[in-house]
């Protein structure tokens, strides 16, 4: 396949667009902070990676919209202004938004409500703003996409599946255009106490800044982050006519499952690495053309080992130039997948990729060229770079996308 | 008719709708003229409860077409 990106857009803990986002990216700037104090006073985890700027929305948009609606308006606005603002036939337009959990705030807030005041005053807009297909639904109506409107659930694969999922009906001839994207906003104290409860979660409560350490010998999990990442996919033939900006390619999807376990990773990687080789079968590339892997890399001892494993099956001897952008941004869940597309996208644009922050001591057993210290140059011609995402339910998604 | 009341409902519209207050007059249509839509419609209503201390049945709901409409049934509820 060989699909064009057009149009980027993100709002992350580390800035609320794309040039700021990228830019915090590649001076190795964190966006984990300290959580309000009262707020997670009780929580064994007492940091996450909290927006940079709150969604720019006026009052009564941002008040009918669940926040991880709201950070996907954002994306996608971003997103399709970069794009140009094309003019779409609405039956030619789609948009395809995956999120890890939906209106999980707006769901508990409710039940709050319900709880304190009774049935009666629960909100008419409590079940658009939590059910997770939401944030698809919002950002379609807004571009009029009548050709389809899907919201792949995949946990922290969501926003990479959705990046699939949008390539497909472009293959498959249903739609020109697609809004892709991912977005999540899962930070309440139920939700913290979840993952925590797992044991997914990285304690480091003294040094919040320091928690995310993908490959890192002293990660101890991972960061819970929010956020949102969008693109502008768009048939080539469609981009080429109308004379838009391409900065790459989308050309591999590669969609697999662990068959392993409900939450842990298979140590042997073999999901992550038949989704790595599909993505570039699909995309008739072969693991010497790649350069560049933004890596799952969530920080969690197994899951970066089991990627690690996984990443070196599917390349063989290549060593690509791999970063886990997870390090700066935290863990956007359903996000993730759609925000480190946008950053794979920038590095193939820019040639450039960002450095993984606080590896001060590579985990030995990590057999990967894990860019840190300061971004590292890509050659120049044309190459191809991968990003990972694998989520909770094994499953696995690798794209592969070719500089243009 | 209740000005006090026509100010409040303007005040519960704008903040549930964003439509400006100024628009907010007791001949205007909910549906046709304010753009209100039913899940909005609903808003209003639990707002309106919520401040005069009344109950707006479902089945009345239907009948109040204007804003004028929802003043005088507000205004006779609480008289």
């Amino acid at each position: 396949m060989r699909i064009a990106i057009t149009g980027l857009g993100v709002t992350t803990p580390v800035g609320g667009d794309v040039a700021t986002s990228w830019a915090a990216l590649l001076a190795g700037r964190s966006g984990i902070r300290a959580l309000p104090r009262e707020w997670a006073q009780d929580l064994p985890v007492r940091f996450a990676g909290t927006l940079a700027e709150e969604p720019p929305l006026d009052r009564v948009e941002a008040r009918r919209l669940d926040r991880s609606q709201q950070s996907a308006m954002v994306a996608s606005r971003e997103a399709w202004a970069d794009a140009g603002s094309p003019e779409v036939d609405p039956l030619r337009m789609g948009t395809v938004i995956g999120t890890g959990i939906g209106g999980v705030i707006t769901l508990l807030d409710a039940y709050d409500v319900l709880k304190e005041r009774g049935p009666s005053r629960i909100s008419p807009l409590t079940v658009p703003m939590l059910m997770p297909n939401g944030p698809a639904a919002v950002v379609g109506l807004a571009h009029n996409a009548a050709a389809g409107v899907h919201a792949p659930v995949s946990a922290c694969a969501s926003g990479a599946e959705a990046v699939a999922v949008a390539a497909r009906m472009i293959t498959d001839g249903r739609a020109d255009v697609v809004i892709a994207g991912g977005t999540e906003a899962p930070i309440h104290p139920l939700t913290m106490a979840g993952f925590a409860a797992m044991r997914a979660l990285s304690t480091r409560n003294d040094d919040p800044s320091a928690a995310s350490r993908p490959y890192d010998i002293d990660r101890d999990g991972f960061v819970m982050g929010e956020g949102a990442g969008a693109l502008i996919l768009e048939s080539e033939e469609h981009a080429r006519a109308r004379g838009a900006r391409i900065y790459a390619y989308l050309i591999g999807a590669g969609l697999t499952a662990d068959a392993h376990h409900i939450a842990q990773p298979d140590p042997e990687g073999r999901g992550a690495a038949r989704a790595i080789l599909a993505a570039l079968a699909d995309g008739e590339a072969s693991a010497e053309d790649v350069v560049h892997v933004n890596a799952h890399a969530t920080s969690t001892p197994q899951g970066d080992s089991a990627e690690a494993v996984a990443i070196r099956l599917a390349l063989g001897s290549a060593q690509p130039a791999v970063t886990g952008t997870k390090s700066m941004t935290g863990h956007m869940l359903g996000a993730a997948g759609a925000a480190e597309s946008v950053f794979t996208v920038l590095a193939l644009h820019h040639r450039r990729v960002p450095p993984t922050a606080n590896l001060d001591h590579q985990d030995p057993s990590i057999d990967l060229d894990v860019v840190h210290g300061e971004p590292r140059q890509l050659p120049d011609g044309e190459c191809v770079a991968l990003n990972n995402s694998f989520g909770f339910g094994g499953h696995d998604v690798a794209l592969a996308f070719r500089s243009a | 008719m209740s000005q006090e009341i026509l100010d409040g409902l303007a005040v519960i519209v704008n903040e549930v709708a964003g439509v400006p207050v100024a628009d907010i007059q007791s001949d205007k249509s909910f549906i046709d003229d304010l753009d209100i839509d039913s899940l909005s419609m609903v808003e209003v209503v639990m707002a309106a409860e919520d401040k005069w201390g009344v109950k707006i049945p479902d089945s009345e709901v239907k009948n109040l077409r204007t804003v004028g409409d929802a003043v005088a049934y507000i205004e006779k509820s609480t008289a």
